[in-house]
């Protein structure tokens, strides 16, 4: 009896660690998602929406290296469509990589070309290599887009946060280094740029990227208002599908596997009551 | 393996086969091997292991399939490739990823089963000191698969972890360029990493195979400690525990599968889905949950050579568990005080467990500053770090000198007594049906 105390301590202790660290930064916003549940799924229309975001927005300054136009159609993607199951068919997946402009060699000269996007292509990155990429944007560069969810604490919350952050209301008595952004949500110290009470340093940290979204940034082509938080919570909710593109095959697969498990549990009791019933033990 | 075998080959070519190589025999002794009848499910999870290893293995031979073992290909065939393209490429990864943390989760509880039930007191010493080894190559090769993924946490772990190396004086340094394959963690240290963990499995394989035999020889221990003296103390491995196992693993596999499909980063850091970079170092570097106890003792101690030498001391002193317990008395059942000490024991580990993922400067109570003493201010990780590792190693000094003083609680006369005592069932047609199901 007293022996199963320390596996719950145990799974206590692992579950709680990564979420330990030492906070000089606001927690991110409650922000209610789709697929937050064990059995929640993407919204597919929210995932256009964000996607629209990203391509119109984000995508001037930030990489996706890691997704190509044929992800976009996939099943669990944004324009998923179930009469193309090879997303490489699907005319609205074609037509999006089309309207790109990829970098490629002549098969026949070597010589460097530009050519219209197939689905096989991953996005392009806006640079052609980080020191452009740092260059262009006061040295710091901005991050590829398609882990950025996994790749921060508080995933498309935090995410969430910045975008919609209060990085336009600078607290009174902090002095900002040009070309950087305060914003609460982001971890840092900004001691050396507060000239108020030493106890009151605001929390929050520096950011280089200027608010990126405003009202009517974006027009939606489903007629959703596109307020700051429309687009901020579309976006955020985009980058989760990008970096966990397999959520929805990986929740239906383990809710399966979890009513086997538990069938099969069941079926192994009874041969264990079985095989030890007339055992004193 | 031991005792007398009751195989009787029975057809031509079995007897043809038994004195040629007694394969048959020796898989057929294995299902009738005598176990104990009153075994609880803490003794599930040398079964449970044996499935691990083979999850890891199995798994792990298809991920080195795709995987890419150089500086600029891991990060991508991992996060890319593998969990994005390969079919069910982030099933395997999933379950190898969570398969480690259920593994050392599994393997604590089997130590700490073999702790309270004094295990590894003679005559199983060497089977306890084979599981020893197990474990430190685990951990070896735990600590080379997270550097694999090759991100953040990936590179900084295996900087901070193989730097340890360095604190050795003259033998430090040559050591450490030797596992690096140079002068900082590169593509050299990524490929003998990749190397070293393919092949360690197939090590910890072969010194498990060597522990069920070491098991084999003296038999199972059981929860009274009381050695087995009659037939009728004993069940057939097979039915009796083949089945209770398989019910075992079977609900360990649920705890596998929930954190494997709905809980996929649990044990995951966000630093480690950022590419290593030797530029930029993450704010927090953490070990993985089933190392951090050993990482807060190695920074409660402000010298850093004392710090390694006590993290292997931490794990050493287990090796020598068998002479440093003087107790005759094997299950902690009948010794009130060892037990007591024990559960100080485990939440001394679990205390540093949280100390190592905290900074070693945070404050445990927020806001109250007190005085510096070694380095450290009293209202610290650190010194919590201090007190838990003083508890930590206090249990092994504790196990010597407690036959001073201790009063075991009277010992069954036999490990079937209990079983007994505790039903109301006649004992004397236990007996019996015990006598001819075994």
């Amino acid at each position: 009896m007293a022996l199963r105390l320390p596996l719950a301590a145990v799974l206590a202790c692992a579950l709680a660690a990564p979420a330990l660290a030492a906070t000089t930064q606001d927690a991110p916003k409650a922000v209610h998602w789709s697929f937050e549940s064990p059995l929640g799924m993407y919204d597919q229309a929210q995932l256009q929406r964000g996607y629209k975001v990203y391509r119109e927005v984000c995508s001037a300054c930030h990489s996706m290296n890691m997704v190509a136009f044929r992800n976009l159609g996939d099943k669990g993607g944004p324009f998923w469509n179930p009469k193309y199951p090879n997303p490489n068919d699907n005319p609205v997946v074609k037509a999006i990589a089309a309207d790109y402009q990829i970098a490629d060699l002549d098969s026949d000269t070597g010589e460097t070309i530009k050519r219209p996007g197939t689905s096989a292509d991953y996005l392009p990155n806006p640079y052609a290599n980080p020191i452009i990429g740092k260059a262009a944007n006061g040295g710091a560069l901005p991050p590829d887009m398609s882990l950025l969810a996994k790749a921060r604490e508080g995933g498309p919350a935090y995410i969430y946060s910045i975008v919609t952050g209060d990085n336009a209301t600078i607290p009174a008595g902090l002095t900002l280094p040009p070309g950087k952004y305060y914003d609460p949500y982001i971890a840092g110290d900004l001691t050396p740029y507060w000239h108020g009470d030493a106890n009151k340093v605001p929390r929050g940290g520096l950011i280089a990227m200027p608010p990126p979204l405003s009202p009517g940034k974006v027009q939606f082509d489903d007629g959703t208002k596109p307020s700051l938080q429309q687009e901020a919570w579309d976006v955020a909710a985009f980058l989760e599908w990008a970096a966990d593109p397999k959520m929805e095959q990986r929740k239906q697969l383990g809710l399966s596997a979890m009513i086997f498990l538990v069938l099969f549990s069941g079926l192994l009791w009874a041969a264990y009551r079985g095989a030890w019933r007339d055992i004193e033990h | 393996m031991s005792g007398p075998s009751t195989y009787e080959p029975k057809t031509g070519i079995e007897r043809w086969l038994d004195s040629r190589l007694p394969i048959i025999r020796f898989s057929a002794d294995l299902m009738d091997f005598p176990t104990p009848r009153n075994l609880n499910y803490w003794w599930t999870f040398g079964g449970i292991l044996s499935f691990c290893l083979l999850v890891q293995i199995a798994t792990g031979i298809v991920l080195a399939m795709h995987y890419d073992p150089s500086g600029a290909g891991a990060f991508v065939s991992v996060e890319q490739h593998i969990m994005r393209d390969v079919n069910y490429g982030w099933l395997i990864r999933g379950m190898h990823a969570t398969g480690a943390s259920m593994f050392f989760l599994a393997a604590y509880l089997h130590i700490l089963r073999g702790i309270y039930y004094g295990s590894f007191k003679a005559p199983r010493e060497v089977l306890w000191l084979l599981g020893c080894v197990i474990y430190v190559l685990m951990m070896t090769t735990a600590f080379m698969g997270y550097v694999l993924p090759w991100g953040q946490m990936s590179f900084w772990g295996a900087k901070v972890i193989t730097n340890l190396l360095g604190a050795f004086p003259v033998i430090g340094k040559p050591i450490t360029t030797l596992l690096w394959g140079g002068f900082a963690v590169d593509d050299p240290t990524l490929n003998r990493f990749f190397s070293l963990h393919y092949l360690l499995p197939f090590v910890i394989a072969a010194v498990v195979a060597l522990h069920v035999w070491a098991l084999h020889v003296p038999g199972n221990n059981n929860p009274t400690g009381v050695s087995v003296k009659s037939k009728s103390d004993t069940l057939a491995f097979h039915p009796y525990y083949t089945v209770k196992d398989g019910f075992a693993i079977s609900l360990f596999l649920i705890l596998f599968a929930v954190f494997v499909f709905f809980l996929p980063d649990a044990f995951a850091k966000v630093d480690n889905a950022v590419p290593a970079n030797p530029l930029v170092t993450p704010a927090h570097i953490v070990p993985e949950w089933y190392l951090l106890p050993f990482y807060a003792i190695l920074r409660a101690i402000p010298d850093k050579l004392t710090g390694v030498l006590a993290l292997g001391a931490s794990i050493g002193l287990l090796f020598a568990l068998p002479w440093l317990d003087r107790s005759k008395v094997r299950s902690m059942r009948y010794r009130p005080q060892a037990r007591i000490f024990f559960f100080v024991w485990i939440a001394a580990a679990l205390v540093l467990g949280w100390c190592g993922s905290q900074e070693p400067d945070a404050q445990l109570f927020p806001g109250v500053t007190t005085f510096n003493l070694i380095d450290y201010d009293l209202n610290s990780v650190t010194w919590v770090s201090r007190i838990g590792a003083l508890c930590y190693f206090g249990f092994f000094a504790i196990l010597w000198l407690l036959p001073f003083w201790e009063k075991p609680l009277p010992v069954p006369d036999s490990l079937y007594t209990p079983v007994l005592s505790s039903t109301s069932a006649t004992p004397v047609g236990a007996v019996a049906a015990a006598e001819k199901k075994a």
